[in-house]
């Protein structure tokens, strides 16, 4: 066996599972299929809100190759099951039961609310216009403040309320800083700002879809799922099922941004229908149904009001949000605003926080995590508060940050939110980041346009971001009423030829740990890369785990894998002391061998895999196996940072931004394979930059979702991006044997303050201090008009300050 | 996304196509590129019982000349009309706005005459074919007649094709030497345009000529400039000349409302963009 040399990780390796997934040449839930197969489309409510007072599927019965069409009450005739919420964020937090097909009511247009069974998926669809429903209207309830308003009505009635829960942290209460409203009282300046996080549609590029196999006594569910292992264990919570009779595949699954971390109702659907009519079935949505039925993210009010002396030192904020839940609570939707609680104070020592979040039911399809989740939300409201703050005062918008970051000397720092940091250097990366951009020169510039009025307006954006990643240490979990632990589990299988099988509960839905597991393991245990197969995904081989969310996957998973070639080591070191005859004390293991100290008798871990396949001579009580397990359960979150700089050009007479330059230097501790990370960080960019420039879901008045689809939800593509400058330093986390952090999320979170902040900062002097994000043509055109006209022409005072709370969102609405 | 059941044919000249067309009567339709009709019959927003699809009928494809006329099959698809040399020298204008429709594999299937057909006011080959005087040459049972671009698009989606007529061809007259360009305004690259104008212009001398100025999305049909086309005869080719003549680009102008745009920034665009759209043709 070749042993490797040079250490894989830190590799840029091409990906092993591109060639699969670039060419779509492998196997995704939809182009499964079983014998007997049944296909199953859903009816969706164009209502969203009604009573339903009949449904009547006669005609649908009769329809060529239908099978069955059920609805709710055929499904589940004494209401009892209802779709799981796994954070419950307070004890008196209001749930409404979901069902798995809308009984009695329909709560936002694109409920389901009846399916048919039919041989073909052409004629599931065609059967569904025979399905005929009548709607009694109720009012609909949308929007935040008009769903707590005094007697707004209720979209559950029986609930007694829209606020479905309010969750508050004060570090006074805390012990953790001081009480926030004398900070503010005391302060020399206070500034007030609102924002508005609007609704996003996670986007991934996969459809969700499902099949469900009832005809073994293990019933195998295929789905496009992130979550494989809690979509098990839910499932037979959910319906009662006994868990060893369920087993779940997630096969290779096409991005899902968290979209696809979720138990859907769709899914407990197939489960029932399969065991209803002992056939498998597959349910597959269209990407319509995807806009409206796919839970969305974002869309949050967020109230700030930040205290600072003269000089620019920060002595308090205070946080107040609302945030849409939709109709249901999702799985995890009512902690997504909570995750953000702790990320507001951000790389900063602010002494006196408060943070309380009202999440609130409106008619309209529910929210979830989506890419960040609570931590963009955050990360967005503090920087541009920084800059609006740094324009209060007349500082330079870095100069304001580094007066009020931890410094590096300062780590490990336990914030006000009572986070400890246990690494990072703000310094650093953005002494690196501002080299790269050419900050002076791009003021230089700015100024040059502004003085000569140039149609064109520069604007520079910064965002200094930290974020908590590698969710979670299950103690922490605890302590915020989450259903479940955050470790997550990976085991070594050493086959008799050496190769090496590993296992990880981390599910991939194309980020790359087959790559990325396969240099650690290489590394570890001395092994060829190619001869390492990663397996995920399905429950049968990867009987635990807590899959891939919340930039966990490395942090959490990956330190699993460690531990458990760790432990591979251990057993085989025995196994080559009895082979050698020596002493376990005497051997030193590295590059794949096991050598005697101080000869060069040796032996290699492959010879010793085979021998104890052999198991004709191994040592006395020794089991003959390798193959072991770990579970790790981290002991603190990791944190990633960077500074992201971003300078746009403004048309002022079109309202057009265009990103002249983007740079961001991050900080994600160890890298394991730089191309895994520029992807990533691209991606996140990219995310970052559409929400701040591009997309929204909009619904109208009657709660119908009118961006339902890609020509009216505005996905950027490559020619609209700019491109990225990224770089890296390197300061490892401290917390975990790789001194990794996490980068999936990075990318996404810090971009949409720079880009914001950078087109503000270019329209300042018109006034403007705040324009509502996508920052579309027209709303940047209107906000320069609008700050025009009331700041009496280019060249004012911009708003601002306690003095102009009113016209503090001055900008378009 | 599965369209409702139809029965599909796919003749090989325009008289069986039309034949095929007046035998099914209304509940048919003809398939060209395939990009905008598909989406609607996947949404399921028309249910059409037969496609005839024009994918084989070869006589329908190509551009030739006919004395001072370039005629144009209207299954040429964009990818085509992009590369054609005769319509890069007698009708610039069209080349470039067709390079702003959608994306690649877009332009490989869809036609000039399938955009025309659409009829889609935010669709960017109308208003090139308005303000380049067009005929579109239609051909029914009682056999073919001919209708100006004026005359052709009649109100959103809406044209004077009845249900048993195809679009044969397109003739424009040669625009041989004039400066053209296409100014789309929209959010992302492959989106249907905002807001977009379209302008050709003949010089002599210094001074413009002749202009030609269309614009896109301003109404439920595409519209002519006509009083920036006047403004603009005789002026010198300033800044300040093309500027004051833009003024007038969103009189008697009637644009929708959307998400992306209200009125009154329609109108502006339309006035900013026309201005751009002559000076770049005149830089060109
Ligand atoms: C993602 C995407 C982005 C797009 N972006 C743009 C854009 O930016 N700008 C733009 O202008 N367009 C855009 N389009 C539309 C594209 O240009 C289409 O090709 C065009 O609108 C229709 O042409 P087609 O050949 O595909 O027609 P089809 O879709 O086949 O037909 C469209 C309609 O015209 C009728 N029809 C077609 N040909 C004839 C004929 N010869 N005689 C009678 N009736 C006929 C059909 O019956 C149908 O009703 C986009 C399309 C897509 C899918």
């Amino acid at each position: 066996m070749t042993a490797t040399i040079e250490p894989e990780v830190g590799k840029g390796r091409l990906r092993k599972e591109d060639e699969r997934l670039v060419t779509g040449r492998t196997r995704w839930t939809d182009n499964l299929t079983l014998p007997g197969l049944v296909h199953l489309a859903v009816l969706r409510s164009t209502m969203a809100h009604a009573k339903i007072v009949s449904i009547d599927t006669s005609a649908a019965k009769e329809m060529p190759g239908v099978v069955a069409v059920f609805t709710g009450d055929d499904l589940d005739p004494d209401g009892a099951i209802g779709m799981p919420c796994a954070w419950p964020i307070t004890p008196d937090m209001k749930s409404p039961r979901r069902p798995v097909l809308a009984q009695g009511t329909v709560n936002f247009a694109g409920e389901g609310v009846a399916v048919v069974v039919a041989r073909g998926a052409a004629e599931a669809e065609d059967a569904l216009a025979e399905i005929d429903v009548e709607y009694d209207e109720l009012p609909v309830v949308l929007g935040l403040e008009n769903a707590l308003a005094e007697g707004a009505p209720l979209v559950h009635e029986d609930l007694g309320t829209n606020r479905n829960a309010v969750w508050i942290f004060d570090s006074g209460e805390a012990g953790s800083g001081a009480p926030v409203e004398q900070a503010i009282s005391d302060a020399e300046v206070v500034l007030k700002r609102r924002f508005r996080q609007q609704r996003l549609v996670p986007a991934f590029m996969e459809p969700r879809a499902c099949m469900v196999d009832p005809t073994a006594p293990q019933l195998t569910m295929w789905s496009a799922t992130q979550i494989p292992h809690i979509l098990k264990t839910m499932s037979a919570l959910t319906l009662g099922l006994p868990e060893h009779k369920i087993r779940v595949i997630a096969p290779d699954v096409g991005g899902g941004f968290g979209g696809k971390i979720a138990v859907l109702p769709e899914e407990i659907m197939c489960l029932l229908v399969a065991q209803k009519l002992g056939k498998p079935v597959k349910w597959t949505e269209s990407r319509s149904e995807t806009m409206v039925a796919a839970h969305h993210g974002r869309d949050q009010i967020q109230d700030l009001t930040i205290a600072a002396t003269r000089d620019g030192t920060v002595t308090g904020l205070k946080v107040e949000l609302l945030a849409d839940m939709g109709a249901y609570l999702g799985l995890v939707g009512p902690g997504v605003p909570i995750l953000g609680a702790f990320m507001f104070n951000a790389i900063y020592k602010i002494p006196a926080y408060h943070f309380a979040c009202t999440n609130v039911f409106t008619n309209t399809t529910l929210t979830d995590a989506y890419r960040g989740a609570g931590r963009p939300e955050a990360t967005f409201a503090i920087e541009r508060i920084m800059d609006e703050l740094a324009a209060e005062l007349g500082m330079d918008p870095m100069r304001l940050r580094e007066q009020n970051w931890i410094k590096h000397e300062e780590f490990p720092y336990t914030t006000v939110s009572t986070l400890t940091y246990d690494s990072g250097n703000y310094e650093a990366a953005t002494a690196k980041a501002m080299e790269l951009f050419g900050y002076e020169s791009l003021r230089q510039e700015q100024r040059e346009r502004r003085d000569r009025n140039d149609p064109v307006q520069l604007g520079i954006g910064i965002s200094t971001f930290t974020e908590m990643c590698g969710l979670a240490p299950s103690r922490v979990l605890g302590s915020l009423d989450y259903g479940a632990g955050g470790w997550e589990h990976a085991a070594i299988r050493m086959l008799p030829t050496g190769k090496v099988e590993v296992i990880t509960g981390a599910s991939a839905h194309g980020q790359g740990h087959e790559t990325a597991w396969s240099q650690i393991v290489a590394d570890q245990l001395g092994v060829p890369f190619e001869d390492v197969e990663v397996l995920h995904g399905d429950t049968q081989s990867s009987h635990k785990g807590l899959d891939t969310y919340g930039s966990r996957s490395l942090a959490v998973g990956g330190i699993a894998v460690v531990k458990a070639t760790e432990k591979v080591i251990d057993k085989a070191r025995k196994v080559a002391a009895h082979l050698m005859e020596c002493s376990e004390d005497d051997l030193e293991f590295a590059g794949g061998k096991f050598t005697v100290k101080g000869t060069d008798t040796s032996t290699g871990i492959g010879d010793i895999a085979l021998a104890v396949f052999a198991a004709h001579d191994l040592p006395e009580g020794i089991e003959p196996t390798l193959d072991s397990d770990a579970v790790y359960d981290p002991e603190n979150f990791s944190f990633p940072h960077g500074t992201h700089l971003c300078a746009t050009e403004v048309d002022t007479e079109t309202g057009r931004v265009r990103i002249r330059s983007y740079v961001c230097v991050d900080d994600v501790g160890k890298v394991v394979n730089p191309i895994i990370v520029e992807g990533q960080m691209h991606g996140g960019l990219a995310q970052g930059i559409a929400q701040a420039l591009y997309e929204e879901a909009v619904y109208d008045e009657s709660g119908t979702l009118t961006s339902g689809t890609f020509a009216d939800y505005l996905l950027p593509s490559a020619v609209d991006l700019p491109e990225f400058t990224t770089d890296r330093t390197e300061t490892p986390s401290t917390t975990n044997p790789l001194g990794v952090k996490g980068v999936g999320e990075a990318g996404t979170i810090a971009s949409t303050p720079a880009v914001v902040n950078a087109v503000v900062d270019a329209v300042r002097h018109y006034g403007v201090d705040d324009i509502e994000m996508p920052l579309t043509p027209m709303r940047v055109w209107q906000a320069i008009r609008t700050g025009e006209k009331a700041a009496g022409g280019p060249g004012a005072e911009s708003g601002g300050g306690l003095g102009s709370i009113d016209a503090a969102h001055g900008g378009a609405q | 996304m599965i369209p409702a059941p139809f029965d599909y044919v796919a003749p090989s000249t325009v008289d069986d196509a039309v034949r095929a067309l007046a035998d099914a009567g209304e509940d048919a339709k003809v398939l060209a590129g395939g990009q905008s009709l598909l989406p609607v019959l996947r949404v399921r927003l028309a249910a059409p019982t037969k496609i005839i699809d024009l994918g084989k009928v070869a006589e329908l494809r190509g551009v030739r000349e006919e004395g001072d006329h370039l005629v144009i099959g209207s299954m040429t698809t964009h990818y085509e009309v992009q590369r054609d040399p005769l319509i890069a020298e007698h009708a610039t204008l069209l080349a470039r706005a067709t390079d702003t429709v959608a994306d690649p594999q877009v332009r490989h299937r869809g036609t000039f005459g399938g955009s025309l057909a659409h009829a889609d006011p935010a669709g960017d080959l109308l208003a090139p074919a308005l303000a380049l005087d067009a005929e579109v040459v239609i051909q029914g049972m009682d056999g073919k007649r001919t209708a100006t671009a004026a005359d052709f698009f009649e109100d959103f989606f809406t044209t004077s094709l009845r249900p048993d007529e195809i679009l044969v061809e397109v003739r424009v007259p040669k625009h041989t030497g004039w400066h053209a360009h296409y100014e789309k305004f929209n959010r992302v690259a492959q989106a249907w345009s905002m807001v977009a104008v379209a302008a050709t212009v003949r010089t002599d001398g210094d001074a413009i000529a002749e202009a030609k100025i269309g614009l896109t999305n301003m109404s439920s049909i595409p519209m002519r400039a006509t009083a920036v086309e006047q403004a603009l005869v005789g002026q010198p080719a300033t800044t300040e000349a093309i500027r004051a003549a833009a003024e007038h680009a969103a009189e008697g102008t009637n644009p929708t409302v959307d998400g992306n745009a209200d009125v009154e920034y329609r109108q502006h665009l339309a006035r900013v963009l026309t201005g751009r759209a002559i000076s770049a043709a005149m830089a060109g």
